[in-house]
């Protein structure tokens, strides 16, 4: 029954157990686990982007009216797994007057930061890679080492266009850095802890709930993070080919690809345990694998809209992209931030629910301003207007901001 | 010699190794990502340390922020992309000199301080060291003062870069 109900946490202490039987110091047992604990978490990850890929390629397929893959396998499913093969066998190639070194580490990079983010990521109750007291922010920092990794692959491959390209994603990664750490801030306030599992337990009601405003900045800033459309602008192929990987081939070009997969269902993750409530659910205390189930299930409605949102939203122009976050989501969030501070203050002894609908209030009131502002600021200043008018209708949808005409 | 040592030496030696080759490599670039591996080898130290907050800003600040800062400004700078020969000058050994004292009279003042010879105490299991940093950061008997003034210089620094950027004749126009 036991193995039913929490079979992560029951092979995670048969195996404690039967490293301790071998007569092994307990300190060592623990490194070992560890150590195990890593490796199947990571291939796990690599593996499951597989699925990942075939799931994507057949969501867009279908929003754009094709079949999507569908020769190799039922539905196609075993398409990735051929490409992988296919992309196995190809050459590598090294530019000449590439750097070497650097040339080779930042593919390896690339997937090794996004594969850390799911060392603290907490899986269901008993199941996570590790509590560190600083999780979040761990979260947000590992971030920068995906950044240097951009930076090495552009500039190493002595091409022009990779190193553009390396510099405008690296552009938006910072930028976006900043709301994103801001309005991450606001559920820090509320849980009043800094580790991820701690965030999990304090969401007695789910922080979209109480923050919706910090959720949307989350969302579309986290989109920016993982460079996919309408941010897509490292991949805009009329203006830089392909952007910072375009001089690698073959596997090293494959792990770019994973990671950035990879890296799209982590932040959906990311945005599921932060603002959905992680592995929270009926009775996903007592039944452990039910918390994972529900992780999962947030996790693909979440990772579902940003799939929507690529299949269905034109790319942003450079300035465009830079106006909505400096003009709109930075000081939206700035404003957020201290309004739920002195909000939290004013309602800290009232009862939950009260407390809740004061704070969903608040959220609510400033995305009206808001929006109500950038109306405004449009209608006064139609040709320095914030770009995310631009004259294409179609681009203010995206924000939810505009008038979506 | 226990794990902890194991890694901090290792931390260690390769920041130290790194910091001497930002300064010796010959090229501009391979001194920035030589800085990046200096800088999270001081990560690694703060880790040994217990102090995971101090860790993950210095790799979300350094690393993240500043380290990319230096790399795009040397990459927008014209002509330093280039090899440009020895990068140790002639009067290097007046530099070292200067550099071996003011080592000296800062450890010499750190000696001072009684922290200094103070062991390690290792904190109990539940205590959180973040709470009681951001307690210390705005009581008034600690360290609310120079985190104010911190603030403050930073805000200036922010207005001070906003002016130099904004081109004014170009606002004229529109």
């Amino acid at each position: 029954m036991d193995f039913l109900r929490d079979p992560f946490g029951f092979v995670i202490n048969w195996y404690v157990g039967l490293l301790s039987q071998f007569g092994l110091p307990p300190e060592v047992v623990e490194v070992i686990a560890s150590l195990t604990g890593a490796l199947v978490l990571a291939t796990g990850a690599m593996l499951f982007v597989v699925f990942l890929i075939w799931y994507e390629r057949k969501l867009i397929g279908r929003i754009q009216d094709r079949f999507g893959p569908n020769r190799v396998g039922p539905w196609g499913i075993f398409q990735p797994i051929a490409d992988m093969l296919k992309i196995f066998t190809k050459e590598y190639i090294t530019p000449d007057g590439a750097e070497k070194f650097t040339y080779n580490l930042a593919p390896i990079l690339a997937v090794a930061a996004v594969l850390l983010l799911w060392s603290v990521l907490p899986l269901s109750v008993t199941v996570f890679g590790t509590d560190l007291n600083v999780g979040f922010l761990f979260l947000i920092a590992v971030g920068a080492l995906g950044e240097v990794s951009y930076i090495l692959a552009g500039w190493s491959s002595n091409n022009k266009y990779a190193l553009l390209g390396a510099l405008r994603l690296v552009a938006q990664l910072i930028s976006y850095e900043v709301p994103l750490v801001l309005s991450a801030l606001v559920p820090v306030m509320l849980a009043g802890t800094l580790s991820v599992v701690g965030l999990v337990q304090a969401q007695e009601i789910w922080f979209i709930v109480t923050a919706p405003a910090a959720a949307l900045i989350f969302f579309i800033a986290s989109i920016a993070e993982i460079g996919r459309s309408p941010f897509d602008l490292v991949e805009a192929e009329s203006e830089l080919v392909a952007g910072y990987n375009i001089e690698y081939s073959g596997l090293k070009f494959g792990m770019f690809y994973v990671a950035e997969f990879l890296h799209a269902f982590t932040v959906s993750m990311i945005f599921a345990v932060v603002f959905l409530g992680g592995w929270r659910g009926p009775a996903a205390e007592q039944v452990p694998i039910l918390g994972f189930v529900y992780l999962m299930l947030k996790t693909f409605v979440v990772y579902f809209v940003t799939i929507l949102f690529r299949g269905t939203l034109p790319r942003f122009r450079i300035d465009q992209m830079m106006n909505l976050n400096w003009k709109v989501l930075t000081p939206l969030s700035l404003a957020l931030v201290m309004v739920m501070a002195v909000v939290g203050g004013l309602t800290r002894d009232l009862p939950l629910f009260w407390q809740a609908a004061a704070y969903l209030a608040v959220n609510i009131i400033l995305l009206v301003i808001a929006d109500q502002l950038i109306r405004l600021f449009q209608r006064k200043k139609p040709k320095q207007a914030l770009a995310i008018r631009g004259g294409h209708g179609a681009l203010t949808t995206s924000t939810k901001y505009g008038t979506g005409e | 010699m226990n794990g902890l040592q194991f890694v901090f030496l290792l931390a260690a030696l390769v920041s130290l190794f790194s910091a001497v080759m930002v300064v010796s490599a010959r090229r501009m670039m391979h001194a920035a990502l030589w800085l990046v591996l200096t800088l999270m080898g001081v990560a690694v130290i703060f880790v040994t340390l217990q102090s995971s907050f101090f860790a993950v800003v210095q790799i979300l600040v350094y690393v993240g922020a500043i380290a990319i800062l230096i790399i795009f400004s040397v990459m927008l700078t014209r002509r330093v992309m280039e090899d440009h020969g020895d990068q140790i000058l002639p009067g290097w050994r007046g530099a070292v000199l200067v550099a071996v004292l003011l080592f000296g009279v800062l450890v010499g003042f750190l000696t001072l301080w009684q922290g200094f010879s103070v062991m390690l105490v290792e904190l109990p299991p539940d205590t959180d060291n973040v709470l009681e940093l951001g307690k210390a950061l705005v009581s008034p008997q600690e360290f609310v003062l120079p985190f104010e003034l911190a603030s403050v210089l930073l805000v200036a620094a922010l207005i001070g870069a906003i002016t130099i950027a904004v081109d004014r004749r170009k606002e004229h126009q529109r």
